[in-house]
């Protein structure tokens, strides 16, 4: 719920105090006189849990995406195909895929039902993928939303300070008011049971946007709020002062001069804001007002898990442990990034 | 209290009620244009007549412009006489029922989460670097990944369903048997600590060492203090800020709805849950009840920390709105 630079407002986190320019001068990487941009690249390089870490989650991500070809070549079946009546061949025996009880049958560790098959008879392992493929999607463009609006709504506040800055300030503190969860539940069933009709766009309620948006929207303010204190200090130094002074346009100021200033709070941002968003998505899912079925996603797989929790626990612990593994290695590997770039940020948002 | 802290406090408190009207307004709106979400429809039954809608949007007011409805609304959840429009019951008695189930876990997750986040917080600061701490730190961060309601889910059937140790979830009251209300809320308790204890403790260890390295810290040093005294007196206390902060703001978004997912998941039936289950019939009446109630709690948590900072710090007060 805090900002992440409550204490700090106004202070960017990149200007370095005498005890960090100190340590720093000490770096041999730093001696070279590299970037700022350079420099954290070779301390990332040096960082090899958090390195490890963004490499698990591209594999996380690889597979996902191509699980359209586990499905076709592996498997041979859709995410969303029911296998109630079939059968499969478990050490050379033919056994039923949901037996006469409804118990689903667990892992065959075969192509077919690798994972086993949910109360429906679809295949476990193919919605994992299919069902990852949507989670890690909403994610990253949630996130890579909340950043592109939280950088503008801030940068103007920041900025022009004044009545835009009111009216920005004013909005972000509703939003912070209200119950996340809460407000995404009641946003997304609303949605999903009407869909959004907005003159030339129209969104179906069983969009993925819907669950994207929300989940945008929501994160804004963490990304809004700091963006604006490093704009209300940024704006007051010299070298904005000279472009002033030039005769630049304010609003190319803004986005020229000041912008790539808060470039590092963005990259800080974003790994962690793709974690929370990934869990955001699971929560509004497990509650019914994310990615509607039969479409999956992790979140809407552990729902349905858990109401078969009693007969088939695998059900529930699979997509949970996908979740946990994606989520742990975005923010092991933010924390990563943070140090490399930044060490003094404090980043915290909250799911 | 003097008279510049005292216009902070009042402003403080003005912001706060235009951004509950705000969100009150919005949540209004948000149930009121969706399509599909016209709630005559939905009373009338499976399949409604033409004149059964229109008698319910009579009786119920839904003919009457928006703004008519949203005042009459607003004067229903002060009054305590809001009426749901799925289950006809009173929103004020129902959240009143589940508020004790929601504040039983909040207080006791907030009082365990702070202690364990305080113990191995000042625990990994001190072997800063050791295996142990490295140890910690994996374990903080894999709490922070875990989706609550999936080791909430995973507790009850493990712990409860198979082993039997704990209640297969639900509630017993505190006054009907205070052992039984106790071992129904540890699962919760713990579930909803996790992720909490992962946070703070990872934010109170760099402040810990971050303020090992003040000035005053080496001062007290120097004047011959106890190590033991140092960390205490001077180090933790100062480093405790943060996480008490954090602790004001969460511990009002906990009562606030962020248990929603903890009280489903172990069926608490607090207000969380009943906020989700009303969600699900898009029942108006309780769900602008239960987000109001959040937002003020969230809202107020929110002021009571800054009015708390401007009573420490001047800076803030002068800064006024632009503190935040």
């Amino acid at each position: 719920m805090v900002p992440p630079s409550r204490d700090e407002a106004g202070s960017a986190g990149t200007e370095f105090t005498l005890d960090s320019s100190e340590q720093l001068s000490r770096d041999p990487a730093e001696r070279a006189g590299l970037g700022p941009w350079r420099l954290t690249g070779r301390r990332l390089r040096r960082d090899k849990v958090a390195l490890v870490s963004g490499v698990v989650f591209l594999l996380l991500l690889a597979s996902c995406l191509a699980a359209p070809l586990w499905a076709e070549h592996v498997a041979e079946t859709t995410p969303e195909e029911n296998h109630l009546s079939d059968q499969v061949l478990v050490d050379g025996k033919p056994t039923d895929v949901v037996d006469t009880l409804g118990k689903p049958i667990g892992p065959t560790w075969n192509g077919h039902f690798f994972l086993g098959a949910d109360g429906n008879g679809r295949d476990i392992m193919v919605r994992l993928l299919y069902g990852g493929r949507n989670s890690l999607l909403i994610g990253l463009v949630a996130a890579l939303g909340t950043i592109a609006m939280g950088l503008v709504l801030g940068l103007l506040a920041g900025y022009y300070r004044g009545r835009a800055d009111s009216v920005i300030s004013w909005a972000m503190d509703v939003i912070w008011a209200f119950p996340v969860i809460l407000l995404g539940v009641a946003l997304g069933t609303a949605l999903a049971l009407g869909g959004l009709d907005l003159g030339p766009i129209t969104i179906q309620g069983d969009s993925l946007a819907i669950p994207i948006l929300i989940i945008a929207i929501i994160y804004i303010p963490y990304l809004a709020r700091p963006v604006r204190g490093q704009a209300l200090a940024l704006r007051e130094r010299e070298f904005v002062e000279a472009a002033r002074a030039q005769g630049m346009g304010s609003l190319r100021i803004a986005f020229t001069e000041v912008l790539p200033n808060v470039a590092s709070t963005l990259v800080v941002f974003l790994p962690l804001l793709v974690a929370n968003a990934i869990l955001l998505e699971a929560s509004l899912s497990f509650l019914g007002a994310g990615v509607q079925p039969p479409a999956a996603s992790w979140g809407t797989m552990i729902a349905e898990g858990v109401e078969r929790i009693a007969t088939a626990p695998h059900l529930t612990i699979v997509p949970g442990l996908m979740l946990t593994l994606s989520v742990l290695s975005l923010n092991v590997f933010g924390e990563g990034v943070r140090d490399a770039l930044d060490p003094r940020a404090r980043v915290r948002i909250e799911h | 209290m003097n008279s510049a802290m005292a216009r902070f406090a009042v402003r403080r408190l003005l912001s706060m009620l235009l951004v509950l009207f705000a969100v009150s307004v919005l949540v209004f709106l948000i149930f009121n244009v969706m399509p599909n979400g016209d709630p005559a429809v939905r009373m009338a039954g499976k399949i409604p007549t033409e004149t059964q809608v229109e008698a319910i949007r009579e009786e119920w007011g839904f003919d009457e412009p928006l703004y008519v409805q949203y005042v009459r609304t607003m004067e229903q959840l002060f009054s305590g006489e809001m009426i749901s429009y799925a289950t006809r019951q009173n929103v004020s008695e129902e959240i009143w029922k589940g508020l004790p189930r929601t504040l039983s876990l909040a207080v006791g997750a907030a009082l365990i989460w702070m202690a364990f986040a305080i113990a191995l917080g000042l625990y990994s600061a001190l072997r800063a670097g050791r295996l142990s701490d490295r140890f910690l730190t994996v374990l903080a961060l894999i709490g922070i990944s875990m989706p609550v309601f999936w080791i909430g889910a995973l507790m009850v059937y493990y712990l409860g369903y198979k082993a039997g140790i704990f209640p297969n979830g639900g509630y017993v009251e505190f006054t009907v048997n205070p052992l039984e209300w106790l071992w129904h809320l540890v699962l919760p308790w713990t579930a909803l600590s996790i992720l909490f204890i992962g946070f703070y403790s990872r934010v109170l260890r760099s402040d810990i060492l971050e303020t090992m390295g003040e000035d005053y810290v080496r001062t007290a040093r120097a004047k011959g203090l106890s190590e033991r005294r140092v960390l205490l007196k001077h180090v933790l206390r100062n480093s405790l800020i943060p996480i008490v902060t954090l602790w004001g703001l969460d511990f009002g978004a906990v009562i606030g709805g962020a248990a929603i997912l903890t009280e489903t998941v172990f069926d608490l039936q607090g207000v969380g849950q009943y906020a989700a289950e009303s969600i699900k019939g898009l029942d108006l009446p309780p769900i602008m009840a239960v987000t109001m109630f959040g937002a003020f709690f969230i809202v107020t948590f929110n002021a009571l920390v800054d009015i708390a900072y401007a009573a420490l710090d001047p800076r803030i007060r002068l800064e006024g709105r632009s503190s935040r």
